[in-house]
């Protein structure tokens, strides 16, 4: 992360002074502070009220019995995790979030998973292999339907926009197969 | 078929919310309690993730505001012109991994001046389903756990950003064309 953000900028203030956009690259600072801030205020509402609803979950031992029940399918992926931690909740339900499109669910969701997986880090501050395994699937992007494409689509007057329904589904699952396939590749070699 | 399972995705969050709350009573948990108890939690997770947001927003809205992003775009184009894919294909490969916002407007224009049938806007439409803005979650879930050692992470996922594309490609060509 840290030679990226570097490299962004470097690039960028460079480019500002060949391209003369000094002007424009000294506002795009002050729009990106506002987005942050525009993007803070709405997580801080959808992720208080997942956090609202998993507290129940916690409170009522659902989230237990939701671990208990998908265990065997999560374990496959994250191996490392113990029995019914609520991790493999917040995992699951991150996931079908995901599927069905719900992103405003799939966030908090995602960040409950990250704060579960951190309590069974043993090196604060370091990435654990199963967080880096939850992160690959969730920038994957699988989806069962993109609602979001089919209705600019279709609000341009495509005849059957569902026809992108499969091949978006395809697509979806070829890239999070191979995704998981070079995180195992890199996870070999910088052992 | 779209319409059922359009409504089924409408009523999953509804339908859980009310199993929670029912699970909950019958469990004798406070529910109202619980989720304010919960929902405490909000203010300090969203203040964690917030820093790094905002850095991560600044270096990528710098990058498109400089000219660094449309030289790269151009670099691409000539790589992929000859490939036989469409440049507004490419726009959308660069733009979504960095800006969910920018990549919805950048599609919907596609679509407009391209037509909603045209192998671009069905280009498009594949990579906008099936990628995702990489950037914004990677800030958003290390921020929330204040990860500062993300070892090959973050190459790992801009690999699979670039595969991600070149499948969408390679899958839209096959399933549309052939």
């Amino acid at each position: 992360m840290n030679v990226l953000w570097l490299i962004m900028i470097c690039v960028s203030v460079v480019f500002a002074i060949f391209t003369g956009r000094l002007e424009a690259y000294t506002q795009s600072i002050f729009d990106g502070a506002k987005a942050a801030v525009e993007i803070s205020l709405f997580l801080l509402g959808i992720v208080s009220v997942w956090m609202g609803i998993t507290r129940i979950l916690e409170d009522s031992g659902l989230i237990y019995r939701i671990a208990h029940l998908f265990k065997p399918l999560i374990s496959r992926l994250f191996r490392n995790i113990p029995g019914d931690h609520p991790s493999i909740t917040a995992i699951t339900l991150n996931v079908l979030a995901n599927l069905f499109g719900l992103g405003n669910a799939a966030t908090p969701l995602g960040i409950k998973a990250m704060q579960e997986l951190d309590g069974l880090n043993q090196d604060q501050g370091a990435i654990t292999p199963e967080m880096m395994t939850f992160i690959v699937i969730n920038t994957a992007s699988i989806q069962l339907i993109p609602f979001s494409v089919i209705g600019i689509l279709a609000g341009f007057g495509h005849g059957n926009p569902a026809v992108v329904v499969l091949p978006v589904l395809i697509a979806t699952a070829i890239s999070a197969m191979t995704a998981l396939l070079v995180l195992a590749l890199f996870r070999r070699v910088f052992r | 078929m779209m319409s059922a399972v359009e409504y089924l995705s409408l009523l999953i969050i509804p339908l859980f919310l009310l199993f929670t709350v029912l699970y909950g009573t019958v469990k004798k948990v406070r529910v109202y309690d619980s989720f304010v108890a919960g929902a405490k939690e909000g203010p300090s997770i969203v203040l964690k993730i917030f820093p790094y947001l905002l850095t991560i927003f600044i270096a990528i809205k710098g990058f498109q505001a400089s000219g660094a992003f449309d030289v790269l775009r151009n670099a691409f184009y000539s790589l992929f012109a000859f490939l036989g894919i469409p440049i507004e294909a490419v726009s959308m490969a660069i733009v979504k991994p960095l800006s969910g916002s920018a990549s919805t407007a950048l599609f919907s224009d596609i679509v407009k001046t391209a037509g909603p049938e045209s192998l671009a806007a069905l280009m498009s439409a594949v990579i906008m389903g099936s990628a995702e803005t990489t950037f914004y979650v990677l800030a958003v879930y290390l921020g929330a756990v204040g990860i500062r050692k993300t070892r090959y992470l973050v190459p790992v996922c801009l690999i699979a950003d670039l595969i991600g594309i070149v499948v969408a490609v390679v899958v839209t060509r096959w399933y549309f064309l052939a």
